[in-house]
C-alpha cells in the first residue's frame, strides 16, 4: 500500500466571522448607549435619593450647576472652590459673562444645585442665598432617581 | 500576433484586515466615551431674593415645616406650623397631613399653598430632599403615577 501525502501549500485562514459580528455587536451597543449630552456628574458627590426625582422632559437652557460636597466645599465650572466666597466670586464672573453675551435675564437662568445627600442642609441655603444675591430666582435642587419608595405611608 | 488572454481563475479573496481595523478604531471610540449616567431629577423651586415687603395679603398662610437636627446631624423632629409630628415615620405622616389639606381626590393637586420649610443648619441635606418629596407628591401606587401635591416650596431665611 502507498500512501502519498499531500502538501497543501494554501494560506491557512481563520474564520473571521464570528469575531466581526461580535464587534459589531458591541459597536452597535455602545452606539445605542454613548450619551453625548454634557450631563454634569460628579463622583464625588452622593445625591439624596426620591422617588419623585424624574428626569427633566426638556433640558434647560444653558444652566448653572454648583456641586456641594459632603465637607461643604463647592464645585463650579469643575473648580473646587473651598468656601463660599469663592463661589460668589466665580458666579459673579458668570453672571457678568450672561449679561454681556446674551440677552437673558438672570432671573430666567435655571440654576442645578446637586447637594451631597450629607451635606448641611444650611449650606445648600447658603448657596441659594448667594444666588439670590446676584439676582438669579430659579432652583432646581437634584435628586437621584429612587426605585423603592423613600417616604413610607403611615 | 497572437494574444494571450490569460485565463484567470483564481478565487478572489477579500482584504478584510482594513476593516477589521476600523472597526475596532470605532469599538474602542465608543468604549472610551461610554459613561454611566444615571437617571436624575429635579425638584423645581422659585426663590426670589426677598425684598422686605411684607407678603401679599390675599395669599393663603404659608405651611411652615420645621426640621430639626438631633445627634450626629439626623433628624430628630418634624413640625408642622407648631404642631409635632411623632411617631417613627415623620415623613409619611407629613405627606398624609399634606394630602389632607390639599385635597386631591378630585385629581391632581393644583394647590396654590406654598409651603415654608425651616431647617437646622447642621441637618442631614437629604432629610430636607425626603420632606420635599412628602410635600411635593407622590407615586400613586395604583397606576404608577406621579400625583402632584403643593409645587410651592422655599426655605426659610438661614439660620445658625
Amino acid at each position: 500500500m502507498r500512501l502519498t501525502r499531500r502538501h497543501s501549500s494554501e494560506i491557512v485562514e481563520g474564520d473571521m466571522t464570528p469575531m466581526i459580528d461580535m464587534a459589531f455587536q458591541l459597536i452597535a451597543f455602545f452606539m445605542l448607549v454613548i450619551n453625548f449630552s454634557d450631563t454634569e456628574q460628579d463622583q464625588r458627590i452622593t445625591l439624596p435619593a426620591s422617588v419623585l426625582a424624574n428626569p427633566p422632559d426638556a433640558p434647560y437652557e444653558d444652566p448653572l450647576t454648583i456641586h456641594l460636597t459632603e465637607q461643604g466645599q463647592f464645585i463650579f465650572g469643575g473648580v473646587l472652590l473651598p468656601s463660599l466666597d469663592d463661589l460668589h466670586n466665580a458666579l459673579l464672573q458668570e453672571t457678568q459673562i450672561i449679561s454681556r453675551r446674551t440677552d437673558k435675564k438672570l432671573a430666567d437662568v435655571t440654576v442645578i444645585i446637586r447637594g451631597d445627600e450629607d451635606a448641611r442642609t444650611g449650606a445648600v441655603q447658603e448657596v441659594i442665598a448667594k444666588c439670590q444675591e446676584l439676582n438669579f430666582e430659579r432652583f432646581a435642587l437634584r435628586g437621584k432617581k429612587a426605585e423603592a419608595p423613600t417616604i413610607r405611608s403611615p | 500576433m497572437k494574444i494571450r488572454h490569460a485565463d484567470r481563475r483564481e478565487q478572489i479573496v477579500l482584504q478584510m484586515t482594513p476593516m477589521i481595523d476600523i472597526v475596532f478604531q470605532l469599538l474602542v471610540f465608543f468604549v472610551f466615551t461610554f459613561k454611566i449616567v444615571l437617571p436624575e431629577g429635579d425638584f423645581n423651586i422659585r426663590m426670589p431674593a426677598a425684598t422686605g415687603d411684607s407678603a401679599d395679603p390675599s395669599e393663603t398662610p404659608v405651611i411652615r415645616v420645621r426640621l430639626r437636627a438631633g445627634e450626629n446631624r439626623d433628624l430628630a423632629a418634624v413640625e408642622v406650623g407648631d404642631a409635632p409630628l411623632t411617631g417613627a415615620n415623620p415623613f409619611g405622616q407629613l405627606q398624609a397631613r399634606v394630602r389632607g389639606m390639599v385635597d386631591d381626590s378630585a385629581g391632581p393637586g393644583t394647590s396654590e399653598q406654598e409651603v415654608e420649610i425651616d431647617a437646622d443648619y447642621e441637618l442631614r441635606y437629604r432629610y430636607v430632599i425626603d420632606a420635599i418629596t412628602a410635600i411635593t407628591g407622590y407615586i400613586d401606587p395604583a397606576t404608577g403615577e406621579q400625583v402632584k401635591l403643593i409645587d410651592k416650596v422655599r426655605f426659610a431665611p438661614v439660620s445658625r
